[in-house]
C-alpha cells in the first residue's frame, strides 16, 4: 500500500547498504532528486541496475555508492562519455566497479520477466557478438517446439526500484505519460519501490482508457518532489535541460571539480532545490 | 555548386539511401540527421522509430538524446521500451536499421564497447545499447561513419554487433535471416558488400576525394568495385534543408 512521505524518509526506509537498486528512466523522468538523496544518506556497496546509466549514475558511482553496475548503455546522451563511470572502470576510482553488461533488448526483457514473476527472460539476441564471452549470465536455450537457439538472461528482481512520475493521487495511484521506458516493469519487478512525483493531486486528471497507471497497491513510497527529474524532463511540466548535460562533461571530467560540484549542489542541499531549478520552465499542469 | 563539408556530403548521401516507404530505426547523431533530412526532402512518409518507444515521429528539431520530448510529441504513438524491443524490433517490423560505431572492420562488424582488452580497457565506450539486436533484427542495416585509421580497423577490439561476420556465408550460418549491412556511408565514399565475399567495397567516391585518401584512412587494403561511380554532389536544396535543420536544432539546444 502506497505511503506518502518525504523523500528522505522514503529512501531511508527502502534503500540499504548492499541492496540492488534500479533508478530507471529512459531519458525522460530520470529520478535525479532521489539519486541525490541516496548519495546524501551515504549508501554504500549498492548494485545499480539501469538500461541507460547517465548523469545520476555517474554521480552515484563517483561518490562511491556502488560496487557493481548492471547496464546496457553508459554514456552522456548526445554529448559523450560518463567520466566518473570511466574513471571507475579504467582506474578503479573511487573504488573498483564490477560490471555486468547487456544489450538493451536483454535489459528490457529482464525487467519484463521480473514483473511477470519469471526467473529468466528468453529472446532472440546476442547472435555472433562478444558480450556472451564476458558476461556468464548470458546463456543459450533451445526452443522446445522449434529447436531454434535463443538466449536467456536472469530476470531483474531489484530490492528497490526508484522512479519519477508526473502525478500521484492521495491514495497513491501513480500516472506516467510520454516516453515510458521500463519504469512500470521496474516497479512491478522490485521488492520495494519509491516514486517521486511532480505533484500529488486530489484526483488524477482526465486520461485515456489506456493510460499507464501504477495502482496504489503496487507502489511502496511516494514523495512529492517538484522538478525531481531535472536536468532530465517531465513531459507536460518542463523540458530537458540539454545545456546541463553539456556542462556535466566539464564538471565531471576532473575528480576535484566533480567533488566540489557534489559538495555544493548535493551534499549540503535538499530535494527542495529541484523546484527552483525548473521554476522558469514549469507550466501549470491544469 | 555551393561549398560543403565532407560531413555534410556524408549525411546527404545517407539520406538519399532512404526511401519514402521505409520503416527506419534511428540512432542519435548522424543517423538521426540523415533520416530526418530524407523525411524533409524526398521521403515525407518515411516511418522513423527511436528506441525510446516513439513510432512514426516527425521532430522539427533533431533530438540531443534518444528520448527527447520532441520525439514523443510528434510521434504517432509511444510504446514502452520492452514493447519496442520485443514486438517492433524482434518481431521483424523494421526494414532499415541505422548504426554507427567507434570501430568498424571490413565486414562491417562494429565495436562500441571498449578500446583495448575488455577487463582492462584503454577506453571504456558507452556500450552496445540496442545495437546487438538491431544488427540482426532489422531487414537491412545502413552504417554511417567518418573514416580514419583509428576507426576503420583491421581487427576490432570487441564485437558489439555483427555485420557480415567473417564474410561469405558466415552470417547466414549463424542462423541470421536478415541482410545485414547493405551500405556503409562515409565522409569519403559509399561502400557496399561484395556479393560473394561480403567485404565492404567502394562503389562510389565523393567528389574531390581520391582513392589514395580512402586507403590512407582505412586500416585494411581497400577493395574498389570494378567500376566506381562518383557520388553526385549535394544539391542546393539538400544543403539548405540540412543547414536549416541543424541551425534550428542548435538554437533549440542552446536555449534549453
Amino acid at each position: 500500500m502506497a505511503q506518502i512521505s518525504s523523500l528522505a524518509e522514503a529512501i531511508a526506509a527502502t534503500v540499504h547498504d548492499g541492496d540492488t537498486v534500479a533508478l530507471e528512466g529512459f531519458t525522460h523522468l530520470i529520478p535525479h532528486a532521489a539519486g541525490h538523496e541516496i548519495i546524501r544518506q551515504g549508501r554504500k556497496h549498492l548494485t545499480l541496475i539501469r538500461m541507460t546509466p547517465d548523469l545520476v549514475y555517474d554521480q552515484l558511482i563517483g561518490m562511491g555508492c556502488a560496487d557493481k553496475l548492471v547496464f546496457s548503455w553508459g554514456g552522456n546522451p548526445g554529448v559523450g562519455s560518463l567520466h566518473r563511470f570511466r574513471d571507475a572502470v579504467e582506474n578503479g576510482w573511487p573504488n573498483p566497479l564490477a560490471i555486468e553488461e547487456h544489450s538493451h533488448a536483454a535489459m528490457a526483457n529482464a525487467y519484463e520477466a521480473g514483473a511477470a514473476g519469471l526467473p529468466c527472460a528468453i529472446f532472440r539476441g546476442y547472435i555472433g557478438v562478444d558480450l556472451p564471452r564476458v558476461n556468464p549470465k548470458i546463456k543459450k536455450i533451445t526452443c522446445p517446439f522449434t529447436g531454434e537457439e535463443l538466449v536467456a538472461v536472469p530476470a531483474h528482481r531489484p530490492d528497490v526500484a526508484v522512479i519519477h512520475a508526473q502525478r500521484a493521487d492521495r491514495a497513491g495511484n501513480v500516472m506516467i505519460e510520454g516516453v515510458l521506458g521500463v519504469q512500470k516493469e521496474a516497479v512491478l519487478a522490485a521488492k520495494r519501490s519509491v516514486v517521486t512525483v511532480e505533484e500529488i493531486v486530489d484526483e488524477l486528471p482526465q486520461r485515456s482508457f489506456n493510460a499507464v497507471v501504477l495502482p496504489h497497491w503496487t507502489v511502496g513510497y511516494i514523495a512529492e518532489v517538484p522538478g525531481g527529474a531535472y536536468p532530465s524532463y517531465a513531459q507536460g511540466y518542463y523540458p530537458r535541460t540539454n545545456s546541463f548535460y553539456r556542462q556535466w562533461d566539464e564538471i565531471s571530467r576532473n575528480r576535484d571539480t566533480f567533488l566540489a560540484w557534489m559538495k555544493e549542489n548535493v551534499l549540503g542541499k535538499g530535494p527542495e532545490v529541484f523546484a527552483e531549478l525548473v521554476r522558469k520552465f514549469r507550466t501549470a499542469a491544469e | 555548386m555551393a561549398d560543403y563539408k565532407p560531413n555534410e556530403m556524408m549525411i546527404i548521401a545517407a539520406a538519399r539511401a532512404l526511401k519514402n516507404d521505409d520503416v527506419c530505426f534511428v540512432g542519435i547523431g548522424m543517423p538521426s540527421a540523415a533520416a530526418n533530412l530524407a523525411r524533409l526532402i524526398h521521403a515525407p512518409d518515411i516511418v522513423l522509430i527511436y528506441e525510446s518507444g516513439t513510432l512514426g515521429t516527425k521532430p522539427d528539431i533533431l533530438p540531443l538524446s534518444i528520448g527527447d520530448g520532441e520525439l514523443c510529441e510528434t510521434a504517432l504513438t509511444t510504446v514502452s521500451v520492452p514493447e519496442m524491443f520485443r514486438y517492433w524490433l524482434q518481431g521483424g517490423r523494421i526494414k532499415v536499421g541505422f548504426l554507427g560505431g567507434a570501430q568498424i572492420d571490413k565486414y562491417a562488424n562494429l565495436n562500441t564497447t571498449v578500446v583495448g582488452p575488455y577487463d582492462k580497457p584503454k577506453v571504456r565506450l558507452p556500450g552496445g545499447g540496442g545495437a546487438p539486436e538491431i544488427a540482426t533484427s532489422c531487414g537491412e542495416i545502413f552504417i554511417i561513419m567518418a573514416q580514419s585509421k583509428r576507426s576503420f580497423v583491421d581487427k576490432l577490439d570487441f564485437v558489439t554487433s555483427i555485420g557480415h561476420v567473417a564474410g561469405g556465408d558466415s552470417r547466414e550460418k549463424l542462423g541470421v535471416k536478415t541482410k545485414g549491412p547493405t551500405r556503409l556511408i562515409t565522409d569519403l565514399a559509399l561502400f557496399e558488400p561484395d556479393p560473394e565475399t561480403k567485404e565492404m567495397t567502394v562503389v562510389s567516391i565523393h567528389p574531390g576525394v581520391t582513392r589514395e585518401q580512402i586507403q590512407e584512412n582505412t586500416g585494411w587494403p581497400v577493395r574498389f568495385a570494378s567500376r566506381t561511380a562518383q557520388t553526385p554532389p549535394p544539391t542546393v536544396e539538400e544543403l539548405e534543408v540540412l543547414r536549416d535543420l541543424q541551425a534550428r536544432t542548435n538554437r533549440a539546444h542552446a536555449a534549453a
